[in-house]
């Protein structure tokens, strides 16, 4: 589908959920359309149940984390529609608080996607029926793809021969994580690269 | 048709009979004039017995039967499943493959050892009888690796059960792992030991 008629199907989905959704947008041919949190189990059904959109897959439950914006999550649907050989991606902010309804009731498949991304981010899904930990240890705590927690965790552990049992303790490194890669451009480098040397300077 | 030809024609295919490496100063299998093997050779067909020290027995039935369990973890696995298939064929040397650990005498921790995991580890670790060996199997067994500075990595399994053989590698080749097992076989016959 060209960029034209993804748009087209935006707009019909962005104008029949009325309040629900509020934007859209194409990107990479590919189609977002954001929405209200509190509303997505509305937007699922809509996606899925009309006859000319039939997003009856879902494939993905994940969330994103932009530590300076107030609402700090985008939590994102990933969907596919096998009539309209078109994938969708459904997008709707949240924060540390906000409780985002739970699209068990649409899709069973999101159960453990909605765990992973409670685990992973803390994003908070009311109506699940098993919202429990999925990934990491057993007592676990944090969430580790939020941008604030630290690369190395706050315990390791250690079998001990008294105690005759594994125990955790807090993190003890020997030598600090080193990062060697200054050249990355996601570190913000502003010197020509390697290899850009001989570029010309743009006007 | 040469299909019927080469059915009905000749006789049937027989693999020749294997020869052995021949030494080529004197024209008879390596090995045949090794003063070892001789002397071995006349103790039996003389007396019919030879003597040997029991714990040199022991640490030979040892070495020659040591049964590993499977701990895959990660990618690892796949070149310890390598180095049991017919290509390198660990159980020519005897170490041959068990499912359960309370009848197993070495662990070959092969990959990534989570936090969650090593409690499990450990417990598995502690089912297995004595005399017991562990093989660390690539670099984020020997030390976390490219995890080393995980939340969610043990830097290195020696942190939960004593180890054996270390072998580097990521992962290491099906003839690494294989070289770490003669090793952890010369290990057990140096040390000698009946107790552990």
């Amino acid at each position: 589908m060209d960029d034209g008629k993804l748009d087209a199907l935006g707009q019909t989905i962005v104008s029949a959920l009325g309040g629900a959704a509020t934007a859209h947008a194409v990107a990479f041919n590919q189609l977002t359309v954001t929405v209200e949190a509190a509303k997505i189990v509305e937007v699922m059904k809509h996606l899925r149940d009309d006859p000319a959109l039939r997003f009856v897959n879902i494939t993905d439950v994940t969330a994103v984390d932009y530590p300076s914006r107030e609402k700090r999550f985008d939590v994102v649907y990933h969907l596919l529609s096998p009539t309209l050989n078109e994938r969708i991606r459904i997008r709707a902010e949240a924060d540390e608080t906000t409780q985002v309804p739970s699209i068990i009731d649409v899709f069973p498949g999101a159960d453990w996607f909605e765990r992973e991304t409670y685990d992973l981010y803390g994003v908070i899904f009311t109506g699940h029926p098993d919202m429990r930990r999925l990934l990491t240890d057993y007592g676990f705590d944090g969430h580790p793809l939020r941008k604030d927690f630290p690369l190395t965790g706050f315990v390791e552990v250690r079998y001990d021969d008294q105690e005759k049992r594994v125990l955790y303790e807090p993190v003890r490194l020997n030598q600090e994580f080193r990062k060697f890669d200054f050249l990355s451009p996601w570190e913000g480098a502003d010197y020509p690269l390697p290899g850009d040397e001989k570029a010309e300077p743009k006007a | 048709m040469g299909l019927s030809q080469t059915i009905t024609g000749s006789s049937p295919d027989i693999a020749p009979m294997p020869k052995g490496i021949l030494d080529p100063s004197t024209g008879k299998p390596v090995g045949a004039r090794d003063p070892f093997f001789l002397e071995v050779n006349h103790e039996l067909s003389d007396k019919g017995f030879f003597v040997a020290a029991a714990d040199d027995l022991i640490t030979w039935a040892r070495t020659g039967s040591l049964m590993w369990m499977t701990f895959g973890l990660a990618c690892c696995a796949v070149e310890m499943m390598q180095v049991s298939m017919p290509r390198y064929d660990v159980e020519r040397f005897g170490f041959a493959p068990r499912a359960s650990p309370r009848q197993s005498d070495v662990m070959i921790v092969a990959g990534t050892l989570t936090n969650k995991m090593a409690p499990a580890l450990r417990k598995v670790y502690d089912q297995m009888p004595e005399p017991r060996y562990v093989i660390s199997m690539g670099s984020c067994a020997n030390g976390g690796g490219y995890y080393h500075y995980s939340y969610s990595v043990v830097r290195g399994c020696d942190r939960i059960v004593p180890i054996d053989i270390y072998v580097p590698g990521c992962p290491p080749t099906a003839e690494a792992l294989l070289y770490g097992v003669l090793l952890l076989q010369k290990k057990i016959r140096r040390i000698g030991t009946i107790e552990r």
